[in-house]
């Protein structure tokens, strides 16, 4: 099927979601009293499954990711991981954050950057730096251990942050805008770079994204938020067929119906 | 080496125009150069006055190792425990302002003219710039910092010392920095204001008995104590913050 079509938020099946929210609403306090930046959010994300969040600036994206990751808590509703409370991050969460230049640390190399979550989790120093060759090789940085970040490009940073999050091997990684700061080729290729380690770690990632294209192009099934205050405006499923290419898949006719479709919602005033 | 030439000839020049001006000085006060380096030789290098420029430099060691310690420790303290940072900050800028010199009768009163006066004096100012640079520099830890280090699963130790720190250092050693001069001041007043041994009581010995090259001697030496003790803790800052200054070099900051 490749026609867009409403997928439904709460996956049917047997597993347990590794993701699930249930009527997640959050409200700030602020000088002018009162913000809802959440208003009323229920979705699932299944074992395996790659979600894209989208919507406007201001639909609280990065509020919701924050509630995914344990960072903050819900004022009200639940946040489950793996059938459990979100009460503080996780093990087996991974996040990526849109600013590398600010999530990495500039004092420790990139290796000592990828080994810090394993000396957290006290693996073994042989294992350690196994682990640590493995994950910088399927990121295409197998001889950048030795150098400092700042020492890298916009998108190779990135790639460290990648390389970091998936070191101790997450179940679930979250990303937040993780290619909004880099260039629009290196953009493309860490797209597929993404959907290459997600097959080969086998992990399940929520990806927030502004950019709808991004979203058809990697995503199993896309949660579109509505202005502010964030609710679920719709969830489509993509079916179009993988592996995606650049060229190809973004030609599909399909896809720039998923495009039409998506941008409506997005741009609606609802 | 042309850098090292830049910042040497200057210093060159001062001191041969000192050297010719004070050649044939007769005045009590400004004694010819060549004899207050001699007497530089005579008494702190060789002579009796070398007693003296151990115990200042004990004194110094000692103070300043405890104000930087405890500047660190304190400051990381209070960052963490946010209802004592609220309580105290206000008296804590209140001690960092207040002239520690000032405290000199409070110290005598308190711990006598010997050693632990002096060091206690030292620590104590050495301690606020160090101290409060530590805080400032935490609390600036950027949020996305910590919320990667919550994320990574860093207990709270760890956090501290392999994220916070870290991060906070290039202003913590700004305060380490300022913490020094501090010190070194302190360790000649409280020697000069009360004290049987170290640099500040031979000055002030000096000039109460009208040894005019013995006093320019001791200043020559404390002199000599602030270079040296600055190109130590400049190779440390450089070693320590080496990631900092190339960073900085790379998003076309200079120094």
């Amino acid at each position: 099927m490749t026609e867009p079509g409403t997928a439904s938020g709460v996956t049917e099946g047997t597993g347990t979601p590794v993701v699930s929210l249930r009527q997640v609403r959050k409200v700030y306090a602020s000088a002018a009293g009162p913000r809802t930046a959440l208003a009323d959010i229920t979705f699932d994300v299944a074992r395996g499954e790659f979600a894209c969040v989208v919507g406007p600036s201001g639909a609280g994206k990065t509020t919701l990711l924050r509630c995914l990751a344990g960072l903050m808590p819900p004022t009200s509703g639940e946040a489950l991981f793996e059938g459990a409370p979100l009460r503080s991050v996780p093990d087996g969460i991974g996040v990526v954050f849109q600013d590398y230049g600010r999530s990495l640390f500039p004092w420790l190399t990139v290796a000592r950057n990828v080994e810090l979550p394993l000396r957290v989790r006290r693996v073994q120093r042989a294992a350690r730096g196994e682990r640590v060759a493995e994950v910088l090789a399927s990121v295409g940085l197998a001889d950048a251990g030795g150098q400092y970040p700042w020492q890298l490009s916009g998108g190779m940073q990135q790639r460290v942050a990648i390389a970091r999050a998936l070191a101790y091997r997450p179940d679930l990684l979250l990303m937040d805008e993780p290619f909004a700061s880099v260039d629009a080729q290196t953009r493309f290729e860490l797209e597929d770079l993404i959907l290459r380690v997600r097959d080969e770690f086998g992990v399940t990632v929520v990806f927030v994204t502004h950019d709808i294209d991004e979203a058809i192009y990697l995503a199993d099934r896309i949660v579109v938020l509505s202005r502010s205050p964030g609710r679920v405006a719709e969830i489509v499923g993509v079916t179009l067929p993988r592996p995606r290419d650049q060229i190809a898949t973004k030609a599909d006719e399909a896809f720039a119906r998923y495009r039409e479709h998506l941008l409506g919602l997005v741009m609606s005033r609802r | 080496m042309g850098r090292a030439l830049t910042r040497v000839w200057l210093l060159a020049v001062l001191f041969l125009a000192w050297w010719l001006w004070s050649a044939g000085s007769k005045s009590l006060y400004f004694p010819p150069l060549s004899s207050i380096l001699k007497a530089v030789w005579d008494q702190w290098v060789t002579g009796p006055a070398r007693a003296e420029l151990s115990s200042s430099l004990e004194h110094l060691l000692v103070g300043y190792g405890i104000a930087a310690v405890a500047g660190i420790g304190l400051g990381a303290a209070l960052w963490s425990l946010r209802y004592a940072r609220e309580a105290t900050a206000p008296y804590l800028y209140f001690l960092y302002v207040l002239p520690a010199p000032v405290l000199v009768p409070a110290a005598l009163t308190l711990f006598g003219i010997g050693f632990t006066m002096k060091v206690v004096l030292i620590a104590f100012a050495a301690l606020w710039p160090t101290l409060l640079n530590t805080l400032d520099g935490m609390r600036g830890v950027d949020a996305v910092k910590l919320d990667t280090s919550k994320v990574l699963g860093l207990s709270r130790a760890r956090n501290m010392f392999q994220v916070v720190m870290p991060a906070a250092s290039p202003q913590i050693v700004a305060g380490l920095r300022n913490s020094l001069q501090v010190a070194i001041i302190l360790m000649v007043v409280s020697e000069w204001e009360a004290s049987s041994d170290g640099i500040g009581y031979y000055l002030s010995n000096a000039q109460q008995s009208f040894d005019y090259t013995g006093m320019w001697s001791g200043i020559i030496v404390l002199a000599i104590i602030g270079i040296v003790a600055n190109l130590l803790f400049v190779a440390a800052e450089n070693r320590v913050l080496r990631w900092h200054y190339g960073q900085r070099a790379v998003e076309g900051v200079s120094r």
